[in-house]
């Protein structure tokens, strides 16, 4: 073909895995060609174990020079399977980076709320890394991060570090406790009588499972939270990341061309998008 | 340019001429002839041709659409092997010539050539695009469920190389491209045509138009975006949807739909593996399923209503065009004869 295959993937050897619940495995990735991928927070790759199929994952890394770059991925069905049953050294296809991204610019100098639900942490880790290299830029840096039970909380020797972190505020809670737990149990919305924001200064970032979206932004904006202070990511079923396959359309907005990550603001109105 | 004439014994030349120089020929066969259901009325399809006998230029409609040989059901992109070390994209090799495309089909090429040229491009299609002739033929015989004259598909003015309209006794020939100038050439016996006979080839449009009038939208469809705006809690959506069989019938035969699932294939040996696309539809139930059983378009009516609003609001708000020419072909195949767009948006403009 003369030009170019958009669906052409680059190689890509596996560094590292890492467990990190029964669920989610954290993975290390080098391209082959030792080019970084280039990508923003909240970006998302399509990732290819070759004869199984290809899925999108988001890039949990913050923007580095190093070719690296990590990825969290829940075993959910049968690429994700694959990837879980992959070990260091084997090579996987990777495609992108996709989609939009969290607008790291405009949000200097603002405080930032980071809501995450669950996996929502995977995508929101990469700005929160990305914010605390950059920790001058930013103003106030709340972080809630809620997950079903104890057991399925992702990065817990990170966050527990990030937790004891001076310059940042971090709150936690599970829906449902065990034994050894000590903290908060309610979903994440019972975090927000926690705190105190100055909305107009403040941008909420929120990624979770679809559920929590509804009654994450009314928690936002009882705070006095404006509409375009809310920044979410949605997820759809995609195949090709390109625009093309229709797949993860809502209404006529394209989420892996206009999103995943939305302006609230933009979005509230349109069918099918938070229903 | 001018308009040329071939003459009606000319054409089979024409096309003799065209399979002598190997070119792969893709007409429309009458399929009534081989049909061994007793009382079937038969149907149109497309198909590679060895002879110009086994073509027909006065068809309705086809039952599935060129966008079959542009966008195929089964299409390979890539080629691996199991153990990386090599992939590659895959290339279309061969030329095509599509003899006999309605208006209405070449307008819906026309807009898949936007869809897939649009940044990121999709040089699959592109270069199966650049390696297709097109060479259409107006209208005159309206399939029973057609409307295209009320969807401005009655005539198309570019996306062709030629454009053939029998005018009786000959046909009159549009050039479209430069393809088609040097095209026409094989052709024998071709003259410039007459001030008479171009003003026969209007005559013939406006009849075949004034027939396919018969069954029509009862306002302009460039008003579709607009009427669909406020409708989406329409009871017609769940009336209709009742009963959909989710089959995705009415988004297989439509030359405008163009979604595709990716799915990986392995050799028998497990040694080697190729990434296919095949066509997709968003009427079936798992279009928008994702792992874990979440379906974003779970409900039936919900897929029922995209389809329309896709034809009607969603394409036209991407790319500027009505993503329905007419045809007829999903009212004519949906098993419940539910999928008519004129029966749901005349209903939609009657405000009831
Ligand atoms: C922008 C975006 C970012 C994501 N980031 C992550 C992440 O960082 N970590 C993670 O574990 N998961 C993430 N997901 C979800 C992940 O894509 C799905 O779990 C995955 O596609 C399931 O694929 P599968 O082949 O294992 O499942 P199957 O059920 O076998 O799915 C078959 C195919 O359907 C599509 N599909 C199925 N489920 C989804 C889904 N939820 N979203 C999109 N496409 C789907 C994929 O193309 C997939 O290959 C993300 C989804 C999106 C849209
Ligand atoms: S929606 Fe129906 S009538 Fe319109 S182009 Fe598609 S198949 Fe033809
Ligand atoms: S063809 Fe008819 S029954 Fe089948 S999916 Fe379309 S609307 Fe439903
Ligand atoms: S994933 Fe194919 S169009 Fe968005």
């Amino acid at each position: 073909m003369g030009a170019p295959s958009p669906y052409l993937p680059g190689l890509a050897t596996i560094m590292k895995i890492e467990e990190q619940t029964a669920m989610e495995k954290l993975f290390v990735v080098r391209p082959n060609d030792g080019k970084p991928l280039g990508h923003k927070p909240g970006q998302f790759v399509e990732v290819s174990v070759f004869g199984v199929g290809e899925c999108p994952i988001s890039v949990s890394s913050a923007p580095n020079k190093k070719a690296d770059f990590e990825m969290c991925v829940r075993r959910a069905g049968n690429v994700t399977n694959a990837l879980h049953n992959l070990k260091v050294g084997d090579v996987i296809g990777i495609r992108g980076p996709y989609g939009t991204h969290f607008p790291v610019e405009d949000l200097k100098g603002k405080d930032l709320l980071f809501v995450a639900g669950g996996l929502g942490i995977v995508p929101l880790r990469s700005f929160i890394n990305y914010a605390l290299e950059r920790r001058k830029d930013y103003g106030r840096i709340i972080v809630l991060f809620g997950a079903r039970t104890p057991a399925d909380r992702l990065f817990k020797a990170e966050i527990a570090s990030l937790a004891r972190r001076p310059d940042l505020e971090y709150l936690e809670t599970v829906d449902v406790g065990d034994a050894s737990w000590k903290g908060n149990v309610g979903v994440i919305t019972t975090l927000f009588p926690k705190f105190t924001i100055d909305p107009k200064k403040t941008y909420a970032i929120m990624v979770g499972p679809p559920v929590m979206y509804r009654f994450a932004i009314a928690a936002a904006k009882a705070k006095g939270l404006a509409d375009d202070h809310i920044i979410v990511s949605l997820e759809r079923k995609m195949k090709c990341g390109l625009g093309k396959c229709g797949h993860c359309q809502m209404g006529p907005v394209y989420v892996c061309q206009e999103g995943p990550v939305f302006n609230f603001a933009a979005i509230k109105n349109l069918e099918e998008a938070l229903s | 340019m001018s308009l040329a004439i071939i003459e009606k014994e000319g054409l089979h030349l024409f096309v003799a001429e065209l399979l002598r120089q190997k070119n792969t020929v893709v007409g429309v066969k009458d399929q009534s002839a081989v049909s061994s259901i007793p009382g079937d009325s038969g149907f149109y399809t497309y198909a590679p041709i060895n002879s110009p006998g086994e073509m027909t230029l006065s068809f309705d409609v086809t039952l599935i659409p060129p966008k079959k040989y542009l966008l195929p059901a089964y299409e390979q992109l890539l080629t691996f092997n199991l153990s990386p070390g090599s992939i590659k994209a895959d290339a279309p090799k061969e030329e095509l010539i599509i003899f006999g495309v309605h208006p209405y089909d070449i307008i819906a090429i026309n807009q898949m050539d936007k869809v897939f040229s649009a940044v990121p491009q999709d040089n699959h299609y592109l270069e199966r695009r650049k390696r297709t002739t097109i060479i259409g033929i107006d209208s005159v015989k309206v399939a029973p469920r057609a409307f295209w004259s009320s969807m401005g598909a009655d005539t198309v003015a570019g996306g062709f190389d030629l454009m053939l309209t029998d005018i009786g006794q000959c046909y009159v020939v549009d050039v479209g491209s430069k393809k088609g100038a040097s095209l026409l050439k094989m052709a024998p016996r071709t003259r410039e045509a007459a001030p008479a006979e171009v003003k026969e080839r209007d005559k013939v449009r406006a009849e075949a138009r004034k027939r396919c009038d018969a069954n029509r939208l009862s306002f302009s469809y460039l008003e579709l975006p607009s009427l669909l705006d406020g409708n989406e809690e329409h009871v017609i959506w769940e009336e209709k949807s009742h009963l959909c069989f989710s089959c995705g019938t009415c988004n297989l035969v439509c030359p405008t739909c163009y979604c595709f699932d990716v799915r990986d294939d392995v050799s028998i040996d497990l040694k080697k593996g190729s990434r296919n696309r095949t066509w997709d539809g968003c009427l079936l139930s798992d279009f928008a399923r994702v792992a874990g059983g979440g379906n974003f378009r779970g409900h039936r009516a919900d897929r029922y209503r995209h389809r329309f609003y896709r034809k009607g609001q969603f394409i036209y708000r991407r790319f500027g065009d009505i993503a329905c020419v007419g045809c007829g072909r999903c009212s004519a195949q949906c098993p419940s004869d539910i999928a008519d767009p004129v029966a749901v948006f005349n209903r939609l403009k009657e405000g009831i």
